[in-house]
């Protein structure tokens, strides 16, 4: 239990492990330590970041998927009205064709009727002529009867 | 059969004088002049295994994932880095190699108690050497040197702190601090007196309490297997059956008793490595502290 040069020898090898341990021992440790803790945390706010870019495109896609869904039935809208548009034209056509073609008939009805009445008139003309001949043949004054018998065609 | 307790003739306690005596080499004249070589030779192949391991883990330490090694390495290195940090508040690039190489050094040196008391020097008996205590730290010249070299470091970090000039200053004027010169004259003596003993009572502290709790803890191991050698005795004499009881009972019991004192000194093993480590930054946060 005395004290003796033991004493100087253990002190050198503490002085020795203190050397080697501050040298080499201690850095790479706490480098390794300190450097995989920045890792971490690195990695933390980059999961971080990814959440909120995952959000933030959520949302995006959230957006444009509404804006789409606003111009299609913008467009359906659009399209609806067109159709309801050419239906009208084509109604207001097909009035106005119809009035047309009646406007028409009316009138080819008309000449046509004109036709036959001066037709008629003019065969009633020479009926009544010949007719008047006949009577005339008895009593001839085909002057006379002639404006009677104009006055009779033109009542027809 | 009990040769390993030398003779079976030999008394009990000339069995623990013998298993206190160090295995000495003289390098010089007079009694301060020798080595306990077998405290030193296990100290300082402690030292090297203990931080060659952390030294060959450091080498290859990767910032990814870790292998087990290293992650119980650096379990190691963020226990002492957090006990470090909570303690002294400057930069550990000193503080914490410090304190590593005493938790780590010291719990090796202690842990070498687990080894059976009567197994180191039967070794070195059957090398052809008489003597041979294997634990360090129950030597005092041991725990004297870590603790001088921790009052250096104290002296150290104090002047690095302060300057040479302040730290003289405040060896005179603190803890008493004075306003008039003549105070101060009065008071330097006091101060000088009382700091001489604060820087020299805590080295003493420390050595004596990690050799007094090893010292001790050996004395009650080599008692203890005392009681066992004692109880073989009995057995072995076949003086009827009083003493094959009595042997059995004493043999148990040093059993038993080997048993709760080795786990009990789990414990202290590494509670007086850590109190050492502790201590000694917190002498270090202390030295370096303005008063």
């Amino acid at each position: 239990m005395d004290i003796n040069a033991t004493l100087i020898g253990q002190g050198l090898a503490f002085a020795i492990l203190l050397w080697f341990s501050w040298k080499f021992v201690w850095p790479p440790l706490v480098n390794a330590i300190e450097e995989r803790q920045k890792r971490i945390a690195e990695g933390l706010a980059a999961a971080d970041r990814a959440k909120a870019e995952l959000a933030d495109a959520d949302q995006r896609a959230e957006q444009e998927v509404r804006a789409a869904r606003a111009k299609a039935a913008e467009i359906l809208e659009r399209a609806h009205q067109q159709a309801g548009q050419i239906v009208e034209k084509a109604k207001v056509d097909a009035i106005a064709e119809g009035a047309r073609q009646k406007a028409a008939a009316e009138a080819e009805i008309a000449s046509m009727l004109q036709a036959a009445r001066s037709d008629l008139r003019s065969q009633l003309g020479s009926l009544a002529v010949l007719g008047a001949e006949r009577i005339v043949r008895r009593e001839i004054d085909a002057a006379a009867h002639r404006a009677l018998i104009e006055e009779l065609a033109n009542e027809i | 059969m009990i040769d390993f307790l030398k003779a079976a003739g030999d008394s009990p306690s000339e069995y623990v004088t013998h298993h206190l005596k160090h295995l000495q080499v003289s390098v010089g004249e007079g009694a301060f002049w020798t080595v306990n070589i077998d405290s030193l030779a296990m100290s300082v192949a402690l030292g090297v295994l203990g931080l060659g391991l952390f030294w060959l883990v450091g080498r290859r330490a990767t910032a990814g994932v870790p292998g087990r090694l290293q992650a119980f390495i650096e379990i190691v290195i963020e226990f002492i880095d957090g006990q470090v940090r909570d303690v002294y508040h400057g930069s550990r690039r000193f503080v914490g190699p410090i304190a590593l190489t005493i938790f780590v050094w010291i719990l090796l040196m202690n842990a070498v108690k687990m080894i059976p008391v009567d197994l180191p020097p039967g070794i070195a008996a059957a090398a052809g050497s008489e003597y041979f205590r294997a634990v360090p730290t129950t030597d005092l010249n041991i725990t004297a040197a870590m603790a001088l070299a921790v009052l250096l470091l104290m002296l150290g970090f104090a002047v690095a702190a302060k300057g040479a000039g302040g730290f003289a200053k405040e060896l005179f004027t603190a803890p008493f601090h004075a306003d008039g010169p003549v105070m101060k004259l009065v008071l330097a003596p006091a101060n000088f007196g009382l700091n001489v003993i604060e820087y020299l009572s805590k080295p003493v502290s420390l050595a004596m309490r990690l050799f007094g709790n090893m010292y001790a803890g050996e004395l009650v191991f080599l008692l203890i297997a005392l009681l066992g050698m004692a109880g073989g005795n009995l057995l072995m004499s076949q003086a009827g059956a009083g003493s094959w009881i009595g042997g059995s009972l004493a043999f148990l019991g040093a059993v038993v008793a080997g048993a709760a004192w080795s786990i009990f000194h789990i414990l202290v093993i590494t509670l007086q490595a850590f109190i050492f480590m502790i201590l000694t930054v917190v002498y270090l946060s202390i030295a370096t502290e303005h008063h």
